[in-house]
């Protein structure tokens, strides 16, 4: 199972308590994670992409296994430790603002 | 025994305060969407206990929250957790997408940008809601970058009145330093296809055809930071109020000027009078005398605070022109904050209750149609927007 870490004001949307497993099909991607997330948790669909344009927004990032893949292509693979599980994959709201 | 509902959104979340009809004891509920801003909380008048909340966020972008006991519980339309993917509705409640072309998927239109450029209309956030005053189910929103959006499935599903957008003056709009956003939705309850609108800084619309046409109403208004004073569009109309008895009759606060029409919009001339200074956001109009009208002047547009120290609350009797400063209970020196333009509402008791927001924190209430006030809270985040229910 994929681990999701979402940050606490999407967890209290979502209503849920610490990580998400997910169950994705290969090849593990951020766009078959993200689509996969979403479609448990449907309230999740414009709050970490643009629900236009697919794009991650701006203030939010994507970390894994001590790595920064906010830049990464969306259909890039992701770490081995995240497909695995033994990493989770952290959706971040990033430092900006009061 | 009446009961009144206050509905507050702030900078960091809603708030929902009731009391009885005497309006002196609050009972205060919230956060509701702690740390998130409420741009706006409305309820139905065809069924009070649904709300309708528009809660977002600069890092996560935009929820509609939807409430059918009062506000004591939320959902968001359509956006609840599914155990089997692909096996319920998509959460598509904060779904805003512009009408656009089919071969390029952008929006059809464009607007001025601050250099001059044409730049594709991109969603903010919504500002404002509002129900329809006989089906619980529909509810408009008017959103940043400004257009206007229906719903008629309790806000699961959202769609724009692209006609708005599409006036041909729609290339000309800008926004102002707060946005380009469209704040002010007045639905006509004689007039069911009739609706108005005010953009910052487009001006005020009417669409006499639920929608598909708009036109703009601004003669008479007036400003000299445009270089035409008295274009067509580009004013900055800050908020604009109907009596539900004479909807022909508006009242508007504009970035500076206060100003009244007769006639729907048609023609406006300036009810300013002996206001201190006649710049400010919010206008509401007195819950049962179509002439008594409420203004917060603050100092310009350059010092967004009461002038003086002193939060003043201005009443004209007469319908503008004549004005009279209402100070019983409110702060008269060293205070320094605004009231935002969805910030002030009236309930439907007799005497008349007038509530506004501060950006300070502060809800004051008055029970007497605004001769004395008194806080209902004063330490809650900035407040974005007050609504009130009257509830029998």
């Amino acid at each position: 199972m994929i681990r999701v870490v979402l940050p606490p004001h999407l967890r209290t949307l979502a209503r849920v308590a610490g990580e998400v497993e997910l169950d994705v099909q290969d090849p593990v991607t951020q766009r078959s994670l993200l689509d996969a997330l979403e479609a448990s948790y449907p309230v999740l669909r414009g709050t970490i992409r643009d629900h236009v344009t697919q794009q991650r927004r701006a203030f939010v990032r994507f970390f894994a296994c001590s790595e920064d893949l906010s830049h990464e292509s969306p259909d890039a693979r992701l770490p081995e430790a995240v497909v695995t599980g033994t990493e989770p994959f952290l959706v971040v709201g990033a430092i900006a603002g009061g | 025994m009446s009961e009144v509902r206050v509905l507050v959104g702030t900078r960091k979340g809603a708030f929902v305060m009731t009391s009885d009809a005497r309006r002196q004891r609050w009972d205060v509920s919230g956060p509701h969407f702690a740390g998130w801003e409420i741009y706006h909380v409305k309820g139905s008048p065809a069924d009070p206990n649904r709300l309708y909340a528009s809660q977002s966020s600069g890092w996560f972008g935009q929820v509609i929250q939807r409430s059918s006991d009062g506000g004591r519980t939320w959902e968001t339309p359509g956006g609840g957790v599914t155990t089997s993917p692909g096996g319920m509705q998509a959460g598509e409640s904060n779904k805003f997408a512009y009408d656009t072309s089919p071969e390029t998927g952008k929006p059809l239109t464009t607007h001025q940008w601050y250099d001059g450029t044409q730049r594709p209309w991109e969603f903010k956030r919504v500002w404002h809601l509002e129900p329809s005053l006989d089906d619980p189910d529909t509810v408009y929103a008017g959103v940043e970058d400004a257009a206007l959006f229906r719903s008629s499935d309790g806000g699961q599903t959202w769609q724009e009145l692209p006609g708005l957008r599409g006036h041909d003056s729609g290339p000309s709009w800008q926004p102002g330093a707060g946005g380009m956003c469209l704040h002010t939705i007045l639905l006509d309850p004689s007039h069911p296809e009739r609706i108005f609108v005010a953009i910052s800084a487009a001006g005020a619309f009417r669409t006499d055809d639920a929608g598909k046409t708009w036109k703009p109403i601004n003669r008479g208004l007036h400003s000299q930071y445009i270089p035409n004073p008295t274009a067509e569009v580009g004013h900055c109309v800050h908020r604009i109020a109907m009596h539900p008895s004479r909807p022909n009759v508006l009242f508007m606060q504009k970035h500076w000027d206060v100003l009244r029409t007769d006639d729907a919009g048609e023609s406006w001339r300036e009810v300013s009078g002996n206001l201190p200074t006649d710049f400010g956001f919010p206008i509401e109009v007195h819950a049962h005398e179509p002439e008594t009208i409420y203004v917060v002047p603050i100092k310009s547009d350059s010092e967004h605070y009461v002038a003086d120290g002193k939060l003043r609350v201005y009443r004209s009797r007469t319908g503008g022109s004549e004005w009279e400063a209402l100070t019983k209970g409110l702060p008269q020196k060293d205070c320094y904050v605004n009231v935002l333009r969805d910030s002030m509402a009236v309930d439907a008791l007799d005497p008349c209750g007038v509530y506004f927001g501060t950006t300070g924190g502060q809800v004051y209430g008055s029970a007497d149609a605004g001769d004395s006030w008194a806080p209902i809270v004063r330490d809650l985040p900035a407040v974005l927007s007050v609504e009130v229910q009257t509830l029998p």
